[in-house]
């Protein structure tokens, strides 16, 4: 990429670092903590769920008005295979990023493509998943687990969603070809955000679906 | 230096002139001040407070020699007319690492004896007199469940004997206080949390919830009714008959002997106390649900059985008297409003009469 | 929009004006100014709430207030004095300030900084709203669970608290990247950081607590307005839930804030203290790394809010042994002033008068947070009236003097004229009697067992004349921001006759190098940075003051362009999360839609 070319657009800065760039490594730095505050709710009141379904055990819930024995909510490969996706997703942006910046417009689009199917795929998963829960007797305020994880997912999902508005966004944008490899900064920026959620997605992962 | 002369130039001065005038106030204390922190008389009080007048030595001498050099320095380095600029220090690392130690010191000072202080006010005596406190929007219940007592904004306790307070809450959170006694400590209503004290003083001592707890949290008072041993026993037993501990065969208790006969008040009283619905909430003496309410936590009202015997009522809203109740009865969202005393419909001044003569017969 | 880099060439000297121009501004100045208005109108408010929860308390038994008035009323200060007062307003001094004394032409991102400031504004008056409504929050500032949940707190008040913080919060997390970026990313060439004056090394360390705490209060007001609206239990002990929960997120969050409330005063205090010393900031060094110990520690002592709760003798020890040690670097702050002053040549101006009321007031407040440090003695004041003392000594005495002392002290450079030096000294004595007045005498009826938050009380416990006193001293008080009032009125007559030189304090500092007030460009050219205290270095090299620094025409200076998008996607914001409150789901997506069309117009427009 042309440094003379960034220099032209924005002056040089006292580190050296792009400023769109440390502000976003800024609100991730703030988002850990909201995401680390989610996920200390989940494990507070983790086992402490008054009834079922639970996520790993058969247990009493209270369906079609009735006390009555439901099966274990968790579909452990399933998501397995969705993490997988998201994780892959992570490596496809990479590609592209290098794509953009290398002024291959081919490689750009394509990986890029892949990255926003790959998105799709984890927020089509994701919302399957609970549709299916609910109609195994798990609503949004069964109990403490439903509430924790349905939030605590949720509000992952719902950046994965942003995530993949932005990076199709930025799709469109190369697709038109405004993405230059002097502005692959607007992809680098997307692709930053992108592998903070997959890294929160990691631990997420095995706090919610592994640890019994 | 006189007065006149600091006052101009010196923000510090007002500081130490207020000081003096609390340090006034403080020694005028005593009777004034029923619900004072600052004159404890039980054992756990005492703790808390050799605690803290050691943390007060240490804040005076740090606040009059630190606002002392501020003054000192305002005064002596305040600019004359001609001053050359002075000289342009920007820093001494000496004088830096000594006043970074020396406060370091002084809080030594205070953590030590603060440590101590937690570990001692931590350990639950045992072989100590068992009460339940619960708290309710907004009044205090004291149960004793050894002695099948449940009574309410009065905490009776025999003089000399040490205390613990299991304590929880029916509703919201709530934190209750014994300033001369104790300490506080709030209550929840998924764990119990405890306090102890001992109590050598006879006589009534004030405490109020200290824990924000909706409309009414200002009228939410208790007291702690010091007594004899041998009074305390006394008050047990008169507490014990028709009791819901002792009724519902928690406590087992020789309750023969026969309430007094019922007259003419009474069978009136008991009759409106069923038809206008009060027994929906308190259990009563001597009525067919005595007891019935207090199995769950639900905003059930206090315990009526003995509540001629109780100096203060509805939370410490008011005194006991036949004026005070019959007011309470027929106004009682106007005397405290969001209370959960709320009458059904409005009562007859006629069942006013009988209810107050009524509830005046419950020793 | 082209036309605007156009309009600065040729009118230099006229800036644009009206109504339009203040909505679409994304000058940090003028936002800074916006700010300040909007914080001190709201600071106005809090204040007469403050009157009035007086006036009820001055005597026992009083009806002057209903009870559930009074829990609004005591609800309200607490919240607006904090998110709406103090805070906002140390947001200006950020905005104005930061730009000019790095030696930046604005803030890293303009556009992001209107967007915080309509935010803001949008919460603290959809805040204030329910006062309309007579539903205004009643469940203190600290919302304690299950105090808040809908069994027992059933109406909208709680509602108009939990979304209105919610949008305020977020107003706070774009503001605080934002300043943190443009600190670390826009100084001017030779700045390095340990160069930085001290308001700004203070505001940088306040960003990053805004940035760690702010998440964490947003979960817990997530997680508490789920429960309210869609009925989890996060925080129903029936459901299995644990009001504890709350309490803990809330004080990790709420105990960083009171140094977010704190810090920014510190460091306009170390930028007044050498100027009318004559005399550069004694242990600068120490300075910086106090306040960073100061923050770090910030988070490992949340739970001094909870020793009531029963945690257990070691979870006590340990919180009260971090927060003693917060004393440490506190007191390196307070000592380091005094060397500051020690041995200089003092000029006893308004400011002055403010700073060294700060840290007179200060002390007390501090010495007073150590003996509540101690858990078995803060089983004994907490939640009494001894614990308000204690903060209002560091959040009146040191925060809003602090404040006070930077009002006097930029005031000309913000407006171009200086606010009236008798006046000024006569606020301060009046503020700062009246103030110890109010405040002092709650240490007492705080120990005498006066518990907090309670709208009246009974004759006989010796609470009567000590209450008494602390009402006239709030009346004094109210009088004495009339005179600041008064004092901004007459030196604003006067502005013409006495305008204001660009360095009327012979400042140490960038921002008084440029004219009062500073062109929209700020610095036509960019400074060099020699040295801590450039302006000094620079008129020292010359012998004597500088001269007054022209105005220039500007031409060739890129600036950003005015925007709306900033105002429309705040508005979106805003809708989200009432629809919430009012509207369901319908509302939600109505926002949802505004929200988007702003950030993707804003994306997509020419930043200038």
């Amino acid at each position: 990429m042309s440094h003379a070319d960034a220099h032209a657009l924005h002056p040089p800065t006292s580190t050296g670092l792009d400023t769109r760039k440390l502000a976003i490594w800024t609100f991730i730095g703030s988002e850990c903590l909201f995401f680390a505050s989610l996920i200390s709710t989940y494990l507070v009141y983790h086992g402490k769920s008054l009834v079922g379904p639970l996520p790993h055990d058969a247990s009493q819930c209270l369906l079609d008005g009735r006390m009555q024995e439901c099966e274990a909510v968790f579909e452990i490969p399933l998501v397995t295979f969705g993490t997988a996706v998201l994780l892959f997703s992570s490596f496809f942006v990479v590609m592209a990023l290098n794509g953009a910046q290398t002024g291959n417009r081919k490689k750009l689009i394509g990986w890029l493509s892949a990255t926003v199917i790959g998105g799709l795929f984890f927020v089509g998963m994701q919302v399957y998943e609970f549709y299916h829960f609910y109609h195994k007797g798990l609503g949004y305020t069964t109990n403490l687990f439903s509430a924790s994880f349905y939030t605590l997912t949720g509000f992952h999902g719902t950046h994965v969603t942003l995530g993949v508005i932005w990076l199709a966004t930025v799709l469109v944008l190369a697709i038109r070809g405004k993405l230059p490899p002097e502005k692959a900064m607007n992809l680098e920026l997307a692709a930053l955000y992108w592998h903070f959620v997959d890294v929160v997605w990691i631990v997420i992962f095995p706090v919610v679906y592994l640890m019994r | 230096m006189s007065l006149r002369k600091v006052l101009p130039g010196s923000p510090g001065t007002m500081a130490r002139l207020l000081l003096l005038v609390g340090v006034v106030a403080l020694s005028g204390c005593g009777g004034d001040y029923p619900q004072s922190t600052l004159t404890p008389l039980g054992d756990f009080a005492k703790l808390v407070d050799d605690l803290f007048s050691g943390t007060v030595r240490w804040a005076v001498l740090v606040f009059v020699l630190v606002e002392g050099a501020l003054i000192y320095a305002i005064l002596k380095f305040r600019a004359r007319p001609g001053d050359a600029e002075p000289q342009q220090t920007h820093g001494n690392a000496l004088v830096e690492v000594v006043w970074t130690i020396i406060p370091a010191v002084i809080l030594a000072f205070i953590a030590v004896p603060t440590v101590r202080t937690i570990f001692q006010t931590a350990e639950v005596p045992e072989d100590a007199l068992e009460i339940e406190v619960i708290g309710h929007q907004w009044w205090w219940e004291f149960r004793y469940p050894s002695e099948g007592v449940v009574t309410a904004t009065e905490m009776h306790v025999p003089a000399g004997q040490k205390v613990v307070l299991k304590m929880r809450t029916a509703d919201v959170l709530h934190s209750f206080w014994v300033p001369q006694f104790a300490a506080k400590r709030d209550v929840f209503q998924n764990k119990y949390t405890t306090m102890w004290f001992t109590a050598d003083t006879i006589g009534r001592f004030p405490g109020q919830c200290a824990e924000f707890c909706g409309i009414q949290h200002a009228r939410m008072h208790s007291w702690v009714v010091v007594q004899p041993p041998e009074e305390f026993a006394a008050w047990v037993t008169a507490q014990q008959v028709g009791s819901p501990l002792v009724n519902r065969g928690v406590v087992a208790v020789d309750t023969t002997q026969a309430p007094a006969v019922p007259d003419s008040v009474v069978i009136r009283g008991e009759a409106a106390f069923v038809a206008t619905g009060c027994i929906s909430c308190h259990a009563m003496v001597g009525t067919p649900l005595a007891g019935q309410l207090f199995e769950g936590n639900t905003n059930a009202g206090p315990n009526l059985s003995h509540v001629a015997s109780r100096r203060h009522l509805a939370g410490g809203l008011f005194e006991n008297t036949e004026a005070n109740l019959r007011r309470w009865l027929r106004d009682p969202q106007g005397l405290k409003p969001g209370s959960n005393m709320r009458l059904p419909r409005p009562l007859t001044d006629d069942e006013i009469d009988v209810l107050v003569a009524y509830l005046q017969t419950r020793q | 929009m082209a036309t605007s880099a156009l309009e600065h060439v040729q009118a230099p000297a006229a800036p644009k004006t009206g109504l339009w121009s203040w909505i679409t501004t994304v000058d940090h100045k003028r936002i800074g100014i916006l700010y300040g208005a909007s914080a001190f109108a709201f600071l106005l408010i809090g204040g007469l709430e403050a009157l009035l929860i007086r006036w009820q308390l001055r005597i026992p038994e009083n009806n002057f207030l209903s009870a559930e008035t009074y829990n609004q009323l005591f609800t309200m200060h607490g919240t607006t004095m904090i998110f709406l007062g103090v805070m906002p307003l140390s947001a200006m001094f950020f905005n104005y300030l930061i730009p000019l004394m790095i030696g930046a032409r604005d803030v890293a991102f303009p556009r992001l900084n209107a967007f915080s400031y309509w935010v803001f504004i949008l919460g603290g008056l959809f805040m204030n709203f329910s006062f309309l409504v007579n539903a205004a929050p009643n469940a203190g500032w600290f919302g304690y669970a299950n105090l808040t949940s809908t069994q027992f707190s059933p109406g909208l008040n709680v509602d108009f608290w939990v979304i209105g913080l919610q949008i305020l919060g977020i107003a706070s997390l774009a503001a605080a990247v934002n300043f943190l970026v443009t600190i670390v990313n826009l100084r001017a060439p030779g700045m390095k950081m340990m160069r930085m004056p001290m308001f700004v090394w203070m505001s940088l360390i306040t960003q990053v607590l805004l940035l760690l705490a702010f998440p964490v209060i947003t979960v817990a007001l997530v997680l508490l307005m789920l429960d309210r609206v869609f009925g989890t239990g996060f925080y129903v002990p029936s459901m299995g839930g644990d009001p504890m929960l709350w309490q803990h997120l809330f004080w990790i969050f709420g105990h960083p804030e009171v140094y977010i409330l704190i810090l920014p005063p510190f460091g306009m205090v170390s930028e007044i203290l050498p100027v009318f010393s004559r005399k550069p900031l004694f242990g600068y060094a120490a300075m910086v790394f106090s306040g960073t110990f100061i923050a770090f520690l910030g988070f490992g002592v949340w739970s001094h809010h909870m020793f009531a709760t029963g945690m257990g003798p070691v979870a006590d020890s340990v919180f009260s042994l971090t927060t003693m040690l917060i004393a440490v670097p506190t007191g390196v702050k307070i000592f380091n002033w005094i060397g500051t002053i020690w041995g200089g040549s003092l000029q006893m101006k308004t400011p002055m008068y403010f700073a060294l009321g700060f840290i007179a007031l200060f002390i007390i407040g501090g010495l007073s947070g150590v003996m509540h440090a101690s858990p078995p003695a803060d089983l004994q004041q907490t939640d009494t009236y001894f614990v308000v003392a204690h903060f209002h000594y560091v959040l009146f005495g040191g925060s809003i003097f602090a404040l006070l002392a930077g009002a006097y002290y930029w005031w000309p450079k913000m407006f171009g004229y200086l606010l009236d030096e008798g006046i000024g000294k006569l606020h301060f004595w009046v503020a700062f009697i009246s103030m110890n007045l109010t405040f002092f005498p709650m240490h007492f009826v705080g120990l005498h067992g006066m518990p907090r938050r309670t709208y009246t009380y009974p004759a006989g416990l010796g609470f009567d004349w000590l209450n008494m006193v602390q009402t006239i001293g709030s009346l004094l008080l109210g009088v004495s921001f009339l005179i600041f009032l008064w004092n901004m009125l007459r030196s604003h007559r006067g502005r013409v006759a006495n305008p204001a030189p660009a360095d009327p304090w012979n400042g140490a500092t960038l921002e008084w190098s440029i004219p009062s007030p500073p062109q929209e460009w700020n610095f036509a050219e960019l400074p060099e940075v020699h040295g801590r205290d450039p302006l000094w270095d620079l008129k020292r090299a010359r012998g004597g003051p500088l001269p007054e620094p022209a105005l220039v025409s500007g031409q060739g200076i890129h600036l950003p362009n005015p925007s709306y998008w900033p105002v429309v996607t705040a508005v979106g914001v805003g809708v989200v999360l009432i629809g919430f409150m009012a509207g369901g789901v319908v509302v939600n997506l109505i926002g949802v839609a505004i929200l988007f069309f702003g950030a993707f117009r804003w994306a997509f427009e020419p930043a200038g």
